[in-house]
């Protein structure tokens, strides 16, 4: 029997604001413990909560871009449990009333080559709500220590609909999620510091079978390549259990990465009952068109649509696109440099882009923000190549000087005279003469029909000529006179 | 609402309360009575009725994202009945 | 008596320190010395601190030396409940579970008597976490009544009402969920206003249940309770509930609003229960209004009978969620012996928790529980959508409501053991609290045996200084509210 899974993500997003979510003391990450509360994040005896505007914002904006509609009005409820790392013993979140309902997120599935475009789907979203994230608990031999640190940060939890299939498509899915959230300036979604946290219900079915099987779900998925992992092993966990006749049990089950295997957390003995209620010491949020248009107007233009717009708009390869538009500030960069290169040029910003100035950063291991090669650098390196001011040969040697200085390329070619000399026609036809009188052979083979012998006879031009020579003039002169 | 279906082992986990068994006995009788008494508001007809939350409700309050200083860590624990290492030190937590 | 120095009203004690004939240390060691000389018959205090009090005051005297004094509130002694937070100074709720916790941090009303210059003295004994009508349920032991040491002081604010009665501070704050200041105040025979939902902040009040809970003063006069008010009174960012309400000069608005006003009388509140010299106490302030001209007006608060369920829905649900918070993690009781985390929080819980307490949150945990949420809390606050309705309606035709505050004058410590019987003093005060809004007790007569009597007067939202008008009316035409207790 063939089966499917079903699989849905609950993904907790932290947003990136100055203060928590219902308190105006900071927030941040690798702080001392208990360092970061104040009466309210410690729960202290008579303290209230009082609603971040830019943590509303931030989520408002994140269902934008997704696609979500916005609720006109929505609430804050107490979900309640008992659990040391939650001061309150209940944390504040929206239950029936959500901030966000609906919407998508586009996800590429993996082409047939890597430079291909793949399958592109839209995953349904069910909601986006805002809530509180709680702190921290540090596990010893004996005891267990709780750091407030954490407690209080704005926390966005995204529910998918049940509509994801294989661990390729969640990896794609979050990958998607992720960069959105980062465009939108809402998370810098780092997983090792937490930001971005995803737990997956997984269930199999058989195929043809529309009912949902029993799901499992699993927690602790701390790396988007961990998601996948995790997703794949418990796929094949369950298939494995039906096909020995077993029946699967609703359970957590924690994966580890490290390991590569999975295990049944102990099984809660009481069912959650969250009693939640309309948290009174909160008043509801509306939110009109003139909040949202202004939010909208903020939004940026999400990674696919924007690969679609440079594909057409600049003819570079979906290659070059794939790797540009995942990153904002890599496609905004590439934008500024291809808009000063000039028309028809953007491929070799991209290329430059791409293969050397990422490596160069790579290698020195700094970011695209601290390079010293700004868009203006790289405009102007394309262009003297296009004009053929400067000969793709010494081109490189230009930009690792520009890579190291900053200099301007133009700058680095005068002091250096790497400037293309005007080539005299009648000095390079004698210096192709004597490399064609100095290599007989290669001249009688390439003249036999075979291509590459004319690589030979350029070897010699180009040293007469001191590697200043146009190549492609080089190329023309050796073909003519070998006609 | 049927006063009687109480179950006050459920509903003292819930609460994490550990009751005695006279708690139990007791609360489940006095609040039997509560619930009895309650039971009288099933009698009025809130079909057209929207439910209060607030006597005076307003919507969107908020303040601006500006961060204001916390506790030291030391006035934040100073309440705190175990500490170690300036967190709340309890029993281990097991997953 | 009521000339001594403790027995003094701020407006008078505010005038002679203007003057220069009173220091605010002399009157800070008056009041000491009453305590002293009381307490270990009233036990209203569950702690003070003498020397921080004379501390205050000497400060407050330095002030007004250089010309700097605050207002008709500096130099003066204010005694707080005990679930309003003062910054490093213990905050117990009344609770073993809070027994030896110290808070960090000042209540916005706090804050606000200090910059009014008060002088803080003391901290209030209440029910524990302002639960219950009799101030029994303290962990510390209860507060006696100083007309007549075997009954209660009412509650939960006993502490406030009873140190204020028997000359132990000029003013005191406490909290009203249900009545907690207004019955208090009727059974110690002193003036306690519950102010609009939203008018004084609730920031740095221990919580009980949030939606109906507000701060207020229990003063001698109305004049008194007004200067309270206006100090503590206004909006505050570190409360979303907090309403933007205008704050008039609640002081001035006395002498300027004359009347006559019309006076509702809803009928539900006059019947089977209420004692019979409570009534005719009540019926004689009534008098009172229609011989000065006032038009007396029967009206109809139909959904009267559904109050007392509705708010021991509301408020024991809230309150559940609200009291989840000590669990001795991280401050409060913490049970000795235990191996998890469970238990941790189950027996500190139970060890902290008073048998009120308890029962309250298992009746709030119960009607919030998985299958119930709409039978009670959700239909509970539909039907307080009615009671508001009630009140909004009887405002179409007169400015005031009139009624008992407490349906029995105070009564024996132990006399009600039953809690559907304590629950029963609460029945003239609670709608007010589930529909949020104002009102006032004040003294308006006394029984043959001697104990105080309350009228309650419950105003439009946010017209305090109307209800405070029509409360000092009345005042001004007995002196019911110059009667000191001999102690």
């Amino acid at each position: 029997m063939k089966y499917e899974a079903v699989i849905g993500l609950e993904v907790h997003v932290q947003i990136k604001t100055r203060s928590k979510m219902f308190t105006r003391v900071g927030a941040g990450y690798g702080h001392e413990p208990n360092t970061l509360t104040d009466p309210v994040v410690l729960a202290l005896p008579g303290v209230l909560p009082v609603m971040n505007k830019a943590a509303l914002d931030a989520v408002i904006k994140a269902g934008l871009m997704l696609g979500c509609d916005i609720a006109p009005v929505c609430k804050w409820d107490r979900k309640q449990y008992f659990y040391p790392d939650s001061p309150k013993n209940y944390q504040i979140s929206q239950y029936d009333q959500p901030i966000c309902q609906g919407g998508a997120v586009e996800i590429e599935l993996p082409g047939p080559a890597r430079n291909i475009m793949g399958e592109h789907k839209r995953i349904p979203l069910t909601r986006i709500h805002l809530e509180e994230d709680v702190g921290k608990l540090n596990h010893f031999a004996t005891d267990s220590l709780v750091d407030f640190n954490r407690a209080g940060t704005p926390l966005m939890e995204i529910v998918s609909e049940p509509a994801l299939h294989t661990a390729d498509e969640a990896y794609a899915y979050l990958t998607s999620l992720r960069a959105t959230m980062i465009y939108g300036g809402i998370s810098d979604c780092d997983m090792e510091k937490g930001q971005l946290r995803c737990d997956a219900n997984i269930s199999i079915r058989p195929v043809g079978e529309t009912k949902l099987g029993t799901k499992v779900e699993l927690k602790n998925l701390n790396s988007i390549s961990f998601v996948r992992d995790g997703i794949a092993h418990e796929i094949k966990r369950q298939i494995g259990v039906f096909e020995r006749g077993g029946t699967i049990v609703q359970e957590t089950r924690d994966y580890d990465g490290q390991t590569g295997a999975s295990q049944s957390l102990r099984t809660k003995e009481m069912a959650h009952d969250y009693r939640y209620f309309p948290d009174p010491d909160l008043m509801p949020v509306q939110v009109d068109a003139a909040w949202k248009a202004r939010l909208q107007a903020e939004c940026p233009e999400l990674p696919f649509v924007k690969q679609r717009r440079f594909l057409e708009q600049y003819q570079i390869p979906y290659t070059i696109t794939s790797v540009l538009v995942w990153d904002r500030a890599l496609s905004d960069y590439f934008e500024e440099a291809a808009k000063l290169a000039g028309p028809g040029r953007a491929q070799a910003v991209g290329n430059w882009l791409v293969n050397d100035l990422l490596r160069e950063i790579g290698a020195a291991k700094t970011d695209l923000a601290a390079a010293k090669v700004r868009p203006p650098h790289l405009a102007e390196l394309v262009r003297l190549v296009d004009e053929g001011k400067l000969l793709p040969n010494l081109a490189r040697t230009v930009f690792a000087q520009m890579f190291a200085t900053g200099e301007m390329p133009s700058a680095i070619v005068a002091r250096e005279g790497l400037a293309a000399a005007p080539t005299d026609a009648g000095e390079l036809e004698q210096w192709c003469r004597d490399a064609i009188a100095a290599k007989p052979d290669a001249a009688a083979e390439f003249k036999a029909g075979k291509e590459s012998a004319i690589n030979a006879l350029k070897g010699p031009v180009m040293k007469a000529a001191k590697g200043k020579a146009d190549p492609k003039q080089v190329d023309a002169t050796l073909r003519r006179l070998l006609a | 609402m049927a006063a009687t279906d109480l179950n006050i082992d459920h509903v003292a986990r819930l609460a994490r309360l550990a009751l005695t068994p006279e708690e139990k006995a007791a609360f489940a009788r006095q609040l039997g009575d509560v619930l009895h008494h309650i039971e009288q508001l099933g009698k009025v007809d809130v079909s057209q009725v929207e439910p209060t939350a607030h006597a005076f409700p307003v919507v969107n309050v908020w303040d601006a994202d500006e961060p204001r200083p916390g506790l030291p860590v030391e006035v934040a624990l100073q309440n705190a009945p175990r500490q170690r290492d300036h967190m709340f030190a309890v029993p281990k937590v097991v997953e | 008596m009521a000339d001594a120095l403790p027995h003094r009203t701020i407006a008078d004690a505010a005038a002679r320190l203007a003057a220069g004939t009173l220091s605010s240390v002399e009157l800070t060691r008056a009041v000491i010395a009453r305590t002293q000389a009381v307490e270990d018959r009233v036990k209203a205090f569950n702690s003070r601190d003498e020397s921080d009090a004379l501390v205050q005051a000497a400060a407050s005297d330095a002030r007004r030396a250089a010309g700097q004094a605050l207002g008709p509130l500096d130099g003066i002694p204010v005694g707080l409940k005990d679930v309003i937070a003062v910054n490093g100074q213990p905050l117990t709720a009344s609770s073993r579970m809070l027994a030896n916790f110290v808070s960090p941090y000042d209540a916005t009303v706090t804050a606000r008597l200090k910059k009014a210059g008060a002088v803080l003295w003391g901290r209030l004994n209440l029910d524990e976490f302002a639960m219950g009508s009799s101030t029994e349920n303290s962990a510390f032991g209860p507060t006696r009544n100083p007309w007549d040491l075997t009954r209660v002081p009412g509650g939960s604010s006993g502490g406030s009402a009873a140190a204020l009665a028997a000359g132990c501070a000029l003013a005191t704050l406490g909290s009203d969920t249900g009545g907690s200041i207004r019955q208090p105040a009727a059974l110690c025979g002193v003036v306690g206003l519950k102010p609009s939902y939203g008018l004084v902040s609730r920031y740095g009040l221990i919580a009980f249940a949030s939606s109906l809970d507000q701060i207020g003063p229990f003063a001698r006069t109305v004049e008194d309770a007004a200067i309270m008010l206006g100090a503590i009174a206004g909006h505050d960012p570190l409360d979303s509930t907090s309403f933007r309400a205008e704050v008039p000069d609640y002081r001035r608005a006395l002498t300027e609003k004359k009347g006559p006003w019309r006076i509702g009388i809803p009928r539900e509140y006059f019947g089977e229960g209420l004692d019979p010299e409570v009534g005719a106490a009540v019926e004689q302030a009534i008098a009172h209004y229609r011989a000065q001209g006032c038009e007396i007006r029967e009206v109809s608060l139909p959904h009267t009978q559904y109050c007392l369920d509705t708010y021991y829905i509301i408020a024991t649900a809230e309150a559940s969620s609200n009291l989840a918070r000590y669990d001795g993690v991280r401050y409060g009781h913490r049970a000795e012996g235990v191996t998890d985390i469970e238990q941790l929080n189950s027996r500190s819980r139970a060890e902290g928790f008073g048998a009120e307490v308890k029962r309250r949150i298992i009746l709030g945990t119960y009607v919030l529980s998985s299958g119930y949420y709409d039978a009670f809390y959700l239909r509970a606050q539909k039907v307080r959508t009615l009671i508001r309705q009630d009140f909004l309606n009887a405002y179409r035709d007169v400015d005031v409501l009139l009624t008992p505050t407490s349906p029995v004058p105070a009564f024996k410590l132990g006399e009600k053991s039953d809690p559907l019987a304590m629950y029963l003093c609460d029945i003239y005060t609670i709608g007010v609290n589930l529909a949020g809004l104002p009102a006032i007790s004040v003294p308006c007569g006394f029984t043959r045996a001697g104990l105080p009597v309350g009228l309650q007067l419950i105003g439009q939202p946010f017209r305090e200084a109307d209800l405070l008008a029509v409360a000092r009316h009345y005042e001004q035409a007995h002196d019911w509210h110059t009667r000191v207790p001999a102690l």
